[in-house]
This record gives C-alpha cells, sequence and structure tokens, in this order.
C-alpha cells in the first residue's frame, strides 16, 4: 500500500499528452454546428417577416374591419381576425383544460396501473397527438358540425341550420380535441411528480380519494397543468387545417358575437391573401404585416399564460 | 355505502371519567395472513394490542413489521393485488368487514410515517387540515384545536410564532413531530408509527420517544421500529417478526431479557438483522 501511494506521487507522473483528440473536436463541433444551424434558421425566418412585415403594420392595420375587397393595402385591416383568433384560442382552453385534467387524473389516480384498458386509452392518447391536423378538421366536420350540430337544430326545431355549419364553438372544439393529449400528458407528468407520502397522509387523516385530490395534489399539480395549457395555446393558435370545413370565414362584415357565429382567422387570412391576391406584389406588405400580427399574438396568448403560471408557482412556494 | 358502523369504544382521550385501566384488549388480530398476489407477506398472526400502552413491532427488514402496521388502519387497501385473511378487531369489531367506513377508521386509527410528510402548506394549516374535512370551520375551534395539537406533540413553543409560515420550512425533527400532532388533532383512539425517527438525528429522535411516553397516557400506540434500544425504551410490549410470522410477542422486558425463542434472542442481541 505504501509502496504504490509512493509511486503515485512521483514526481515523474505526468498526465499531458500531445496527441490531438481529433474525434472529440470533430463531435463537438459537429453538435455546435447542429444548434448553430437552427439558431441561423430561425433569425433568417424572423428577420424576413419583421423585414417585410414591420413596414406594414400599423394601429390603422390591427383596428380597422376591412370591406370586402381586404386586398388594399391602404384600406385593409386585421381586427375581426385578431378577435377570431383570440376566441377560438381561449373557447378551446375553456374544453380542453377541464377535460384534459380530468382524463389525467383519472389515468393517474383512479384507473388500475397495469390493467389493458388503461393501457389502450394511453396508446388512444399517444395516438391522438400523432392525428394530422387536416384529419381533426374533417373530424370536427362530420362529428361536431353534422352530428351534433345538425342533431342539435333538428331537437329545438330550428328553421333553418343554427348549430348544424362552421362555428366558432365547433372550431374550438375542434382543437380542443386536437390539444387533449398536450394537456392529459402534461398534467399527468405532474400528477406523478407529486410525492405518493402526500396522498398517504391525507388519506391516513380520513380524507376520501376525491378530498385528497381537490385539496392536496390538484393545487400542487396546478403549475404543471397549465404548462400543458400553454403548449396547447401555442400548438393551437396557428393551426389552420382543423378550423378550415369547421369555423373560419373567407369574410364577414362583422365581427363575431355568438359562440355559432363563423369568425375569420389571422393563419387562414395568411393563406387567403398569399393565394387569393389579385396582385401579390402589392399585397406583399399586408401579408407580412398579418405573419407579424399571428405572431405576436401567438407571443401574447403565451406570455400571460406563462405570467398566470409564474403567480401560481410563486404562490405556491410561499406555502411550500 | 354504510356509515360509521365501528362501535364507539370507550377510550376517551382525556377523560377520567370512563377510563379503564390500561391493558384491556384494544386492538385483536387473530390468524392474519395478507398475500401480494400469490406471495405471502404475513402468515397467520394473532396478537392482541393493549389500550394506552406502546407495543412495538421489530424484525429485520421485509419481516412484514411495516405491513402488519398498515393492516390496522387498511392502509394497503391502496395497493393492487392484496388479499387478506383472517380478522383485525378493534374494540370488537372486525376492520376488514365490507359494511366498515375505512374513512371512518383511519379517523380513529391515525398514522405517522417513516419519512415525514408534511403538507406543502402553512404549519396552522397541516394541523388543521383533518379537522376541517371532518367540517370544523369555526376559526375560534380550529385555533384552540391546534394550540392545543402542537402542545401535546411538543411543538407549540417552537412554532407559535410562525404559524402561518410554511411547514416545510421546518427542520426534519419538528417536521415529524408536525405530523404527529395532525395526526392527534383528529383525536384518534390509537396511532400508528412506522420508523417515525429512522430519519432523524439523535437529539430529535430522543424528543420523539420522549413524546411517545407522553401520548401513551391518552393514546394507544404501536410503533414499528429497527432500533432495538428504541424499543426497548419506548414500548411496554414487543412483537419480533421474522419471515412474515410472529416469532414471539411479550413483554418489552421479557424480550430483551429472557426471550424464549432463539431467532429472538439472535435478533435483539445484535447476532443477524
Amino acid at each position: 500500500m505504501k509502496a504504490s501511494l509512493d509511486e503515485l506521487s512521483r514526481p515523474s507522473r505526468h498526465f499531458r499528452t500531445v496527441r490531438f483528440d481529433f474525434v472529440s473536436f470533430f463531435f463537438t463541433g459537429l453538435t455546435g454546428l447542429a444548434t448553430f444551424l437552427i439558431l441561423a434558421i430561425l433569425a433568417v425566418i424572423l428577420a424576413n417577416i419583421l423585414f417585410n412585415g414591420l413596414p406594414g403594420l400599423s394601429w390603422r392595420f390591427v383596428s380597422t374591419i376591412p370591406k370586402k375587397d381586404f386586398f388594399d393595402p391602404a384600406t385593409t385591416g386585421v381586427l375581426p381576425m385578431i378577435i377570431g383568433t383570440t376566441f377560438r384560442v381561449l373557447v378551446m382552453t375553456l374544453f380542453v383544460i377541464p377535460v384534459g385534467v380530468t382524463t389525467a387524473v383519472y389515468l393517474t389516480e383512479y384507473a388500475p396501473a397495469s390493467a389493458l384498458v388503461t393501457r389502450i386509452i394511453r396508446a388512444a392518447v399517444n395516438n391522438l397527438a400523432g392525428v394530422p391536423s387536416i384529419v381533426f378538421g374533417l373530424f370536427g366536420l362530420g362529428f361536431f358540425i353534422n352530428f351534433l350540430g345538425r342533431n342539435l337544430d333538428a331537437l329545438l326545431h330550428n328553421p333553418g341550420p343554427v348549430w348544424g355549419q362552421p362555428a366558432l364553438i365547433w372550431a374550438s372544439l375542434t382543437l380542443a380535441v386536437m390539444t387533449l393529449p398536450v394537456v392529459i400528458v402534461a398534467t399527468e407528468e405532474s400528477l406523478k411528480a407529486i410525492p405518493p407520502g402526500l396522498r398517504e397522509a391525507s388519506l391516513a387523516l380520513g380524507a376520501t380519494k376525491l378530498e385528497t385530490i381537490l385539496k392536496i395534489v390538484l393545487p400542487q399539480a396546478l403549475p404543471g397543468i397549465l404548462t400543458g395549457g400553454i403548449l396547447a395555446v401555442s400548438r393551437a393558435a396557428g393551426e389552420v387545417a382543423p378550423i378550415l370545413f369547421t369555423g373560419v370565414a373567407y369574410y364577414m362584415a362583422s365581427l363575431p358575437h355568438r359562440l355559432n357565429d363563423q369568425f375569420m382567422d389571422l393563419g387562414y387570412h395568411v393563406f387567403v391573401l398569399s393565394t387569393q391576391s389579385p396582385d401579390i406584389e402589392k399585397t406583399r406588405s399586408i401579408l407580412f404585416a398579418t405573419v407579424v400580427v399571428l405572431l405576436l399574438l401567438t407571443f401574447t396568448l403565451n406570455f400571460v399564460a406563462v405570467l398566470i403560471r409564474s403567480r401560481v408557482r410563486k404562490k405556491l412556494r410561499s406555502l411550500a | 355505502m354504510a356509515q360509521i358502523v365501528l362501535p364507539k369504544v370507550t377510550i376517551p382521550a382525556s377523560s377520567s371519567v370512563t377510563s379503564t385501566a390500561p391493558g384491556n384488549e384494544l386492538i385483536g388480530i387473530h390468524n392474519l395472513s395478507l398475500f401480494y398476489g400469490n406471495a405471502r407477506a404475513l402468515k397467520d398472526i394473532s396478537l392482541s394490542i393493549r389500550e394506552r400502552l406502546v407495543t412495538a413491532f421489530i424484525g429485520p427488514s421485509g419481516c412484514g413489521k411495516s405491513t402488519l402496521l398498515r393492516c390496522l388502519n387498511r392502509m394497503n387497501d391502496l395497493i393492487d393485488g392484496v388479499r387478506i385473511e383472517g380478522g383485525v378487531h378493534i374494540g370488537g369489531h372486525n376492520i376488514n368487514d365490507p359494511d366498515v367506513d375505512v374513512i371512518e377508521l383511519r379517523k380513529r386509527v391515525g398514522m405517522v410515517f417513516q419519512k415525514s410528510n408534511p403538507f406543502p402548506k402553512s404549519i396552522y394549516d397541516n394541523v388543521a387540515y383533518g379537522l376541517r374535512l371532518q367540517g370544523m370551520k369555526a376559526r375560534s375551534d380550529l385555533d384552540a384545536a391546534v394550540e392545543v395539537s402542537l402542545s401535546a406533540a411538543a411543538l407549540w413553543d417552537e412554532v407559535k410564532d410562525r404559524l402561518h409560515g410554511s411547514a416545510l420550512g421546518l427542520s426534519g425533527g419538528q417536521q415529524q413531530r408536525l405530523c404527529i400532532a395532525r395526526a392527534i388533532a383528529v383525536k384518534p383512539e390509537i396511532i400508528l408509527m412506522d420508523e417515525p425517527a429512522s430519519a432523524l438525528d439523535p437529539i430529535a429522535t430522543s424528543r420523539i420517544e420522549d413524546l411517545i411516553l407522553e401520548l401513551k397516557k391518552n393514546f394507544t400506540i404501536v410503533i414499528v421500529t429497527h432500533n432495538m434500544q428504541q424499543a426497548a425504551r419506548v414500548s411496554d410490549h414487543t412483537a419480533f417478526f421474522y419471515m412474515g410470522e410472529l416469532v414471539e410477542f411479550g413483554a418489552t422486558s421479557k424480550i430483551f431479557t429472557s426471550p424464549g425463542q432463539k431467532r429472538t434472542e439472535d435478533y435483539v442481541t445484535g447476532r443477524f438483522g
């Protein structure tokens, strides 16, 4: 033992190498390059949009309800699209959060973990996340409008289609179905992260399972639930395909003010401006300005959600 | 579901009127076996736990002592695939009967866990949690109950100035005493303690032990412990388990000084385990 210790401390030992480690250098460079590439692409996209879009942006542009011919940069505006996109996202949130959270609570707290049914439900949720968004659009048309809406009309003896037509509510519900997996998975993760000891402590004090979930589990899971909400909002705000058949309008003279009104939408309006314009050069500025507005709106919705989450976190931490 | 069918046992927490001498049987475990799937974790256990005494369960890891403890307030219900044979009678009533309200049972049989698990709430809200569940709303009632419970858990003087501060700001030993206060706030008759001091330093441990000796004046205590000295110090009766079987049960002094079984002697003298 003593001899080996002496050996180790012998001054002749040195750990320096003169060999250049080419493999390490190569892979470090490669990972750095890949990261840089992503950042560069993002920067180019943003710079392009801002460079082309900012000149067309003005208070008049975001606060004007355009006339039927909305291709004239001098008179057009995007107020109805801002309202429409905001509302379809908010209404979606009202549906997707309660349904998603309830499902996640069932899966983590109630469903027997290893049962076949539970595994099937989990697989279904994961598969739902992989379905192309246009398929959700067709589902919304078939289920919400043709089935739910029309039957509702028949039930209420409406003379014409009131619910059995594309509408804000159906577009929002379609988006809610699409973003359901995001909320379910985020909520499940945060429920699983709660120490089982807290549940046991509550039950051992004579709390029912429901009381334990409502008073101990869900308050702790709130930040995770909000994360799910943020992800859902981000995904839904820019989606066009699911609302294509379920509620978006090419043009409306007035703002939507009922749940069964159709609505105009920023994402869809970008598509319209870029494909239906009689003079693509002339409308380029408002096309890009609309994209800037869409990005700003998405960021704003996200920002508000993040703000709410950080307040909840702060409140939990002050108690915890 | 049938409401509370457990008969009221005459174990008033602090009244001296109807209190009987310590030592009457309060929990009777009769031929209890417990299976996880096909594996038998507890084998045909019978023992009698007497009121307002401290009964210690000792034995090597995996011997079933914690599992047995959790049979006494049916916490094993939470685990999938657990099957129980035989009976646990509390106050003469089998708590495994289908008409027993397990919520009511757990109010009468409190539990303190190995790892202190205060809720991420204020100290006050932790103690008040069980009381609020039972519908206590009036501020004055809650205030009084919180003070009594914290005092009984020897924690009041340390926390009275920060009742509305976070429970997670307390030290490990204080957290465990808070969990004891939380358990006794709902006025159980029995307190189950699952290695309550195993994560604490010697000073905090000795405070918990002092507390147990104080609490047994009013409560029946069953404690699982790995610490032989602890069992010797705090308990009146000791049950030694090995491989899911009850090897020996008797007065603590007898188990530790003249055990009847070779295996018990080997364990308590530190030859195995």
